[in-house]
C-alpha cells in the first residue's frame, strides 16, 4: 500500500518501518524471516533427533553397510552370496529397481499407444473395450493390481515339477515347447546363449551388417532425392543378417543351452530364467502405466487440429505416411511431457515390489537389511536418496529430449 | 441479389427442399455393424479378436460372479456348499466380514452410523464447492463441515468442535476487519485472535468435557474403507492451502523463498509415497520432540498432506502460469499490492482452471492411501491382507476380497474422474 | 497437555500422548491402559477375531501385565506392528512393550538397546513341505525354492542352513503369512520355512493338513519373548516377572479356577503365599499391589493354561508343549523362585 514513496526523501534517510512498508526493501525483510525460520525449524529437528537418538543409546552411522548382509537374493545380476555386504546388497536392489523400470517404461509405451490408438479407432467394440481397459485400470489403486496381476500369475502358470523327469525315472507330465520354453509359476525358462570362442567375430559381424543396413539405406534415400529411383527395400534386411548369419555358420561360436530339467528334484536347472516376481511386478507395472499413457496418447492425437490430417490427404500422402509425417511428429510435441511423469511414476510405483516379492531396493535395503539391522534413519535415507537420484536423472535425461524434438520457434 | 443470379444461371431454388430419408442400404443394425465393425478385412479381424477377448473375460466372471456363495461362515462351508469343481466364488466372507471390511475390526458397532453420517454430510458439504449450481447458500455447511467430521468419527463433547469454529470464526472477523490496512497484519492478527480464543476454548473443553458428548474413539481404532476415505479427504483438504503456498513461493521472484519451495516440491515430487510412509513409521519419530508422542495415523496425514501438497502446488503453478501476462500487469496497473493482487485477481481464475487438475490429483492420493497397508495400518487393503486373510476361516479367498476391494476403489475414483471431465467440458465452453 | 482445544482434541483422540522414556510404570497407570505391541496377524499368537478383539499367545501375556499393572486385563491398547515397525514403535515410546514373537539375539539386545524379559516360547526354524514330495529331510532341499517371510531372523537362518550343507536353494521373500500360503499352496515354492510353531498354526489353515509334513530338522534356536526399553528396569522387571508367575504358578499348581480361593487365605506352601501376597511383600518390591500375581493369573491362567487354550494340542495349531514343557515335566520352563 505505501509502495509509492517520494524518492527525495529515501535518499536521505533509511528508516526502520521502510524494511516492512517499502516494496524495495520488504521482500529482502520476508526473504530474511524465511529463512530464519528454515534455520529454526532444522535446528529444531535436529536436536530433537540428537537428544532422541541419545536417549534410545543409538548413533548414527553407516558403518554397518560394511558388513556381510547374511540374507540371500532370488535375483541378482551382479554375483551376490549371503556373505556379501549390505552395500553390494542395496547394489542388487538398485539394478533390480532400473531393470524393471526400464522393461516396464519399454512395454507400457508399447501398450499405451496402441490402446491409445485403438481406443480412437472407428471400430466401436475395440474402441470401447480400450475404454474399459483404459478406466479400469486409472481408477483401482496400483498395489490392488500388483496383488491381483502376482495372484494371476502365480495360479495360471504350471509347477516346474510337472516338466521334470528326476533323473529320466518318472515321465514328465507336460513337455516343454520345442524342449526349450516353458512358463511355470516360478518364472519363465529359455535356452541360455553360450558365447564360444570366436565370438567376437560374430559380433562385429553383427555390427558390420547394421552398419551396411544404414549405408544401404542413405544410398536409398540419396538415389530418390538425385534421380526420384525409388530403390527396393528388401536388401536392407539381407545386409542386416547375412554377416552374422554366416559368420555363426563357419564358426559356430555361439550354441544354446537348453534348460535341464534332468537333474534337479525342483527346479528346472539352467538356460536363461525370468523369475516370476518380475514378471508379476513387469506385468502390472506395464499395464497399470500403459492405461495412463493410453490417456495421454489420445489426448496427444486429438490435440493435432483435423486440418492438418486433411491438408496432408490432399497432399496425396498415404494414410501411413499420414500419420507417420505429420500427425506423430505434432502429436509427440503434447505426449512427451506426461509421458515423462508417467515414466517417472512407473518407477516409483515399482517400489511396491515386496507385495510380489521381487528384491527391489526398497525390498534389500529398505526391508530386510533395514529389518536386520534396526538402522532405520540411515536406511530410509539412503533409500529416498536413491529414488531422488533416479528421478532427477530420468528428468534431465527426457527434458533433453524434449528439448530436442520441441517446437523451434522463430 | 436475385437479379445478378437472374442473369448468370438459369435456376435458382428458393426454398429449402425437405430432408430425404437415407437409402435403405444405409441404415439398420447390419449396416451399422458393417460400418463400425467390419468396414475392412483389418477391422474385421480386430473385432473378431475383441470379441473373443470379451467372450474369455466373462466366460471366467460371470460364473464366478453367478454362482457364488454369499451364505457360510467359513471357505469350508463355502467349498461344501458350491460343491466340487465348482465356478462360484466364495462371497460369503464379503458378507460376514462386511463391517470390518468398511470400518475395520475394532471401531464400535454402535458408532457405525457417525461415520456413515459424515459421508453423507460430505456429498452435501462438497457439492456447493463442486457444482456452481448448488445455492451458495450451503457453504455454510462446508465451513462447519471439518466441525462436524471431526465431532461425528472422533466424538468427544461436542464443544471441542464449536470451540475450534469459534476460533476460525473470530480470527476470520479480526482478519477482515483489518484487512484493508494490509494482508500481513490481518492475517496476523487473525491468527493471534483465533489462537487465543482456542488458549480459552481449551480450557472450558477441559472444564466440561461431558456437554453433548458422543463415545471417544481412538484413532487407531479406525480401520477399512473408512480409514481410506478419511485420510484422502483430510489430507486432500489439508494440502490445498498449503499447495497454493508453495505454488505462490515457487513463482515468487523472491530467490531464497522460491528455492525453499522448489527443492522442497521437488525432493518431495522425487520420492515415492512408500519411502514416505516409512519415514512417517520409523523415522518421524525421532525428529519429534523428545516426551511427545504422535499416532501413527497422525503421522501418516503429516507424510501424505506433505506428499499432495508438493503435487497440488505443481498443478496450480500450471494454472499459475497458464494466465495470460495481462492479468498479471492488469492488476499491478489498478495499483494493487501482491497480496490484493494475488487474493483478488490471479488466484480466483488460476486456481478455476486448476480444479481439473487437482481433481486428478486427489483421485490418485485417494488411490495411493491402500499403501498405509504396508506400514502395519489396517485400511481396506491392510484388514484383507492382514486379519481376514490370516483368519482360519478366510485363509485362501483372494479373488472376492481384491475384486470387492478394486470395485469399491473403481466406483469412488470412476465417479470423480467423470465429475473432474465434466468439469472440464464446462470449463471449455465457458472460453467460447 | 490440554493447553488449546487443537491439543486437547488430538490428545483425546489418541492422536498425540505424552510419553517418557523412563517411567513406563508411571505412564501407563496414568494413561490407564497398557500399549503392547504385537504382530499383524499370526493365528494362536495374536490375531484378532471374527468381533476385532485380540486373541492369542502373545496377546495373553499383554492382558496379564496390564492385569497385573492395572488390575484389568482388558486395558491394553494392541499396536499392531510389522518386522520393520516393531523396533522402532518400542524405541519411541509408541508401545510400552512388544510380545511380537521375536527372538532374543545378541544384536538385539545389545545394540538396538531393548531388554528381553524373558522367553514365553522356545522356538526353532522348520520346513514344511508337501507329501508329495517325497522330502524326508531339509538337506534333501538342493535346489528347491523356498518361500520365506521377510522381516525376521528367518532369512539369515536360512542362507546360514543351506551355506553349512553346501546345497543351493532360490528364497522368495514374502511380506504376509497368508501370501506366503498362497504361494506354497500353488507350488510357486517347494518349501515353506518359518518358525514351527508358525509351520504349525499355518498348516492347521489349510483344506488338508494331512497333505503337508513338517520336515524334522529345527535349523536355528528361536527363543520368543517379550522385550522392552534399555534402562527402565524398574518396568523390565514387571513384565520379567509377570511372566514368571504365570510359569511359576503352572508348577505349583495355582490356576485361573482356584486363584481366588488360594489368594482368600494364606495356604500351607509358603511359595504359593508370597506369589499371591498373602505372605511377605513381593508386591511392594515390585511397586505393584500386593495382589499383582493374583491379578495376572486370573486373567488368563496360568502359562499351562494359557498355552492349551491357545495353541495347545486341541486347538487347531495342535502345539505339543515340547521344550515349553515345566522343567519338572523335561521342558526348559524354570522360574527363578518367589521369595
Amino acid at each position: 500500500m505505501a509502495s509509492i514513496s517520494d524518492p527525495q526523501s529515501q535518499q536521505d534517510s533509511f528508516r526502520l518501518s521502510m524494511l516492512l512498508n517499502d516494496t524495495r526493501y520488504r521482500g529482502l525483510t520476508f526473504q530474511f524471516i524465511a529463512l530464519i525460520l528454515i534455520i529454526f525449524v532444522m535446528a529444531y529437528l535436529g536436536m530433537n533427533l540428537v537428544s532422541n537418538l541419545a536417549t534410545a543409546g543409538l548413533t548414527f552411522s553407516y558403518d554397518f553397510l560394511g558388513d556381510p548382509a547374511g540374507y540371500d537374493i532370488n535375483q541378482a545380476l551382479i554375483s551376490y552370496t549371503s556373505q556379501s555386504t549390505h552395500l553390494r546388497a542395496a547394489f542388487v536392489g538398485v539394478i533390480n529397481t532400473l531393470l524393471v523400470a526400464l522393461f516396464g517404461c519399454i512395454t507400457a509405451t508399447i501398450i499405451g499407444v496402441t490402446a491409445g490408438v485403438l481406443r480412437l479407432s472407428k471400430n466401436w467394440l475395440v474402441a470401447k473395450l480400450m475404454a474399459v481397459y483404459v478406466e479400469a485400470f486409472r481408477n483401482v489403486p496400483v498395489l490392488i493390481w500388483i496383488l491381483i496381476i502376482g495372484t494371476i500369475v502365480t495360479i495360471s502358470g504350471a509347477n516346474p515339477r510337472a516338466f521334470l523327469t528326476r533323473g529320466g525315472s518318472v515321465e514328465p507330465e507336460s513337455e516343454m515347447l520345442f524342449g526349450a520354453f516353458a512358463f511355470t509359476n516360478r518364472g519363465f525358462y529359455s535356452p541360455a546363449v553360450n558365447f564360444g570362442p570366436g565370438w567376437i567375430i560374430v559380433l562385429l559381424a553383427l555390427i558390420a551388417g547394421i552398419v551396411g543396413a544404414f549405408l544401404w539405406r542413405r544410398h536409398m534415400r540419396k538415389t530418390l532425392y538425385a534421380s526420384g529411383k525409388l530403390l527396393p527395400g528388401w536388401p536392407t534386411w539381407i545386409i542386416l543378417i547375412a554377416p552374422v548369419v554366416i559368420a555363426q555358420l563357419v564358426l559356430g561360436s555361439l550354441s544354446l543351452s537348453m534348460p535341464d530339467v534332468e537333474s534337479n528334484n525342483f527346479n528346472i536347472q539352467g538356460g536363461t530364467v525370468i523369475g516370476k516376481p518380475f514378471i508379476a511386478l513387469w506385468l502390472a507395472l506395464s499395464v497399470y502405466t500403459g492405461a495412463f499413457i493410453a490417456e495421454n496418447v489420445r489426448a496427444g492425437i486429438m490435440a493435432v487440429s483435423k486440418g492438418q490430417t486433411e491438408a496432408a490427404a490432399a497432399l496425396g500422402l498415404r494414410p501411413r505416411r499420414v500419420m507417420n509425417l505429420v500427425i506423430l511428429p505434432q502429436a509427440l510435441r503434447v505426449i512427451i511431457p506426461p509421458l515423462i511423469s508417467q515414466y517417472l511414476n512407473l518407477t516409483k510405483n515399482s517400489s511396491l515390489a515386496i507385495a510380489v516379492g521381487y528384491a527391489d531396493i526398497t525390498a534389500t535395503l529398505g526391508g530386510i537389511t533395514l529389518n536386520q539391522t534396526g538402522k532405520a534413519l540411515e536406511c530410509v535415507l539412503l533409500l529416498m536418496l536413491f529414488y531422488l537420484v533416479i528421478s532427477l536423472a530420468i528428468s534431465a535425461i527426457m527434458n533433453v529430449y524434449n528439448a530436442s524434438v520441441a517446437l523451434k520457434e522463430r | 441479389m436475385s437479379d445478378t443470379h437472374a442473369e448468370s444461371v438459369a435456376y435458382v431454388r428458393e426454398t429449402f427442399v425437405g430432408e430425404q430419408p437415407p437409402p435403405a442400404q444405409e441404415t439398420g443394425a447390419l449396416i451399422w455393424l458393417r460400418k463400425n465393425l467390419f468396414s475392412n478385412w483389418f477391422y474385421s479381424i480386430l473385432t473378431l479378436l475383441a470379441l473373443y477377448v470379451i467372450y474369455v473375460l466373462l466366460s471366467g466372471f460371470l460364473p464366478w460372479l453367478l454362482g457364488g456363495v454369499w451364505e457360510a461362515s467359513s471357505i469350508r462351508e463355502c467349498r461344501e456348499i458350491a460343491g466340487e469343481g465348482a465356478a462360484g466364488g466364495c462371497f460369503a466372507v464379503l458378507s460376514e466380514r462386511w463391517n470390518q471390511l468398511l470400518f475395520g475390526f475394532s471401531y464400535p458397532s454402535e458408532a457405525y452410523w457417525r461415520p456413515t453420517l459424515a459421508l453423507v454430510l460430505l456429498a452435501v458439504a462438497a457439492a456447493p464447492v463442486l457444482f456452481p449450481k448448488v445455492p451458495r447458500a450451503l457453504l455454510i455447511v462446508t465451513l462447519i463441515y471439518p466441525f462436524a467430521a471431526y465431532y461425528l468419527i472422533w466424538g468427544g463433547t461436542i464443544l471441542i468442535a464449536v470451540m475450534a469454529l469459534l476460533g476460525v470464526i473470530v480470527g476470520y472477523i479480526v482478519y477482515s476487519r483489518l484487512v484493508d490496512r494490509g494482508f500481513a497484519l490481518g492475517f496476523f492478527a487473525g491468527v493471534a485472535a483465533a489462537i487465543i480464543v482456542w488458549q480459552i476454548g481449551g480450557f472450558i473443553t477441559a472444564a466440561a468435557p461431558n456437554v453433548l458428548a458422543l463415545t471417544e474413539i481412538q484413532s487407531r481404532d479406525m480401520g477399512g474403507f473408512m480409514l481410506n476415505l478419511i485420510l484422502g479427504v483430510v489430507c486432500v483438504s489439508l494440502s490445498l492451502p498449503i499447495g497454493i503456498v508453495l505454488a505462490l513461493g515457487r513463482q515468487s521472484s523472491l530467490p531464497i523463498i522460491k528455492w525453499i519451495c522448489v527443492v522442497f516440491i521437488e525432493f518431495i515430487r522425487g520420492v515415492p509415497l512408500i519411502t514416505l510412509l516409512f519415514v512417517a513409521n520409523v523415522v518421524l519419530a525421532y525428529f519429534l520432540p523428545p516426551g511427545t508422542n504422535f499416532d501413527l495415523i497422525l503421522r501418516v496425514i503429516i507424510m501424505i498432506t506433505m506428499f499432495a501438497s508438493a503435487y497440488i502446488a505443481e498443478v496450480i503453478r500450471g494454472g499459475l502460469a497458464a494466465l495470460p501476462r495481462g492479468q498479471y500487469e492488469g492488476a499491478e496497473s489498478l495499483g494493487l499490492d501482491y497480496a490484493q493482487s494475488m487474493r483478488l485477481i490471479i488466484l480466483p481464475q488460476a486456481l478455476k482452471i486448476s480444479i481439473p487438475g487437482i481433481v486428478n490429483v486427489a483421485v490418485g492420493l485417494f488411490k495411493d492411501t491402500t499403501l498405509v497397508s504396508i506400514i502395519s495400518m489396517f485400511d481396506l487393503v491392510g484388514m484383507i491382507r492382514g486379519p481376514i486373510l490370516a483368519s482360519q476361516d478366510w485363509n485362501g479367498v483372494y479373488w472376492e476380497l481384491y475384486g470387492f476391494a478394486a470395485f469399491l476403489f473403481f466406483i469412488v475414483c470412476y465417479g470423480i474422474s467423470q465429475y473432474s471431465q465434466w468439469l472440464e467440458r464446462q470449463l471449455a465452453t465457458d472460453h467460447r | 497437555m490440554k493447553k488449546t482445544v487443537f491439543l486437547g482434541a488430538l490428545a483425546a483422540t489418541g492422536l498425540m500422548a505424552g510419553a517418557a522414556a523412563a517411567q513406563t510404570l508411571e505412564d501407563v497407570q496414568s494413561r490407564g491402559t497398557l500399549n503392547c505391541g504385537v504382530t499383524t496377524g499370526l493365528v494362536g499368537f495374536a490375531a484378532p477375531n471374527a468381533n476385532g478383539e485380540w486373541e492369542g499367545f502373545d496377546v495373553a501375556l499383554c492382558r496379564a501385565v496390564a492385569a497385573a499393572v492395572l488390575g484389568d486385563p482388558t486395558a491394553v491398547e494392541f499396536v499392531p506392528t510389522t518386522g520393520k515397525t516393531r523396533f522402532t514403535a518400542l524405541a519411541s515410546g509408541e508401545i510400552d512393550m512388544l510380545a511380537r514373537n521375536t527372538t532374543w539375539t545378541f544384536s538385539r539386545d545389545n545394540d538396538l538397546k531393548f531388554e528381553f524379559t524373558g522367553i514365553n516360547y522356545y522356538d526353532g526354524q522348520g520346513f514344511m513341505v508337501p507329501k508329495g514330495l517325497g522330502v524326508t529331510s531339509a538337506k534333501d532341499l538342493d535346489g528347491a525354492t523356498v518361500c520365506v517371510q521377510t522381516g525376521t531372523t528367518t532369512e539369515l537362518n536360512l542362507a546360514d542352513f543351506f551355506r553349512k550343507n553346501n546345497i543351493s536353494y532360490e528364497p522368495v521373500p514374502i511380506e504376509t503369512n497368508a501370501e506366503a500360503q498362497q504361494q506354497y499352496l500353488a507350488g510357486a515354492c517347494d518349501a515353506y520355512t518359518t518358525d514351527a510353531s508358525g509351520l504349525a498354526a499355518t498348516r492347521a489353515t489349510f483344506e488338508a493338513p494331512a497333505d503337508h509334513v513338517i520336515l524334522p530338522e529345527i535349523i536355528s534356536k528361536e527363543p520368543l519373548g517379550p522385550l522392552v526399553r534399555h534402562g527402565d528396569n524398574e518396568w523390565g522387571d514387571i513384565v520379567r516377572w509377570t511372566l514368571n508367575a504365570l510359569i511359576a504358578a503352572e508348577e505349583l499348581g495355582v490356576s485361573s479356577a482356584n486363584v481366588s480361593d488360594m489368594a482368600s487365605a494364606a495356604g500351607d506352601s509358603p511359595e504359593i503365599n508370597r506369589l499371591l501376597g498373602t505372605e511377605g511383600n513381593l508386591g511392594e518390591m515390585i511397586g505393584l499391589e500386593s495382589d499383582w500375581a493374583v491379578q495376572a493369573i486370573s486373567a488368563g491362567g496360568n502359562y499351562g493354561e494359557l498355552f492349551e487354550k491357545n495353541i495347545g494340542e486341541n486347538t487347531p495349531i495342535g502345539l505339543a508343549r515340547g521344550l515349553n514343557a515345566q522343567w519338572t515335566e523335561g521342558g526348559l520352563l524354570y522360574s527363578p523362585p518367589f521369595r
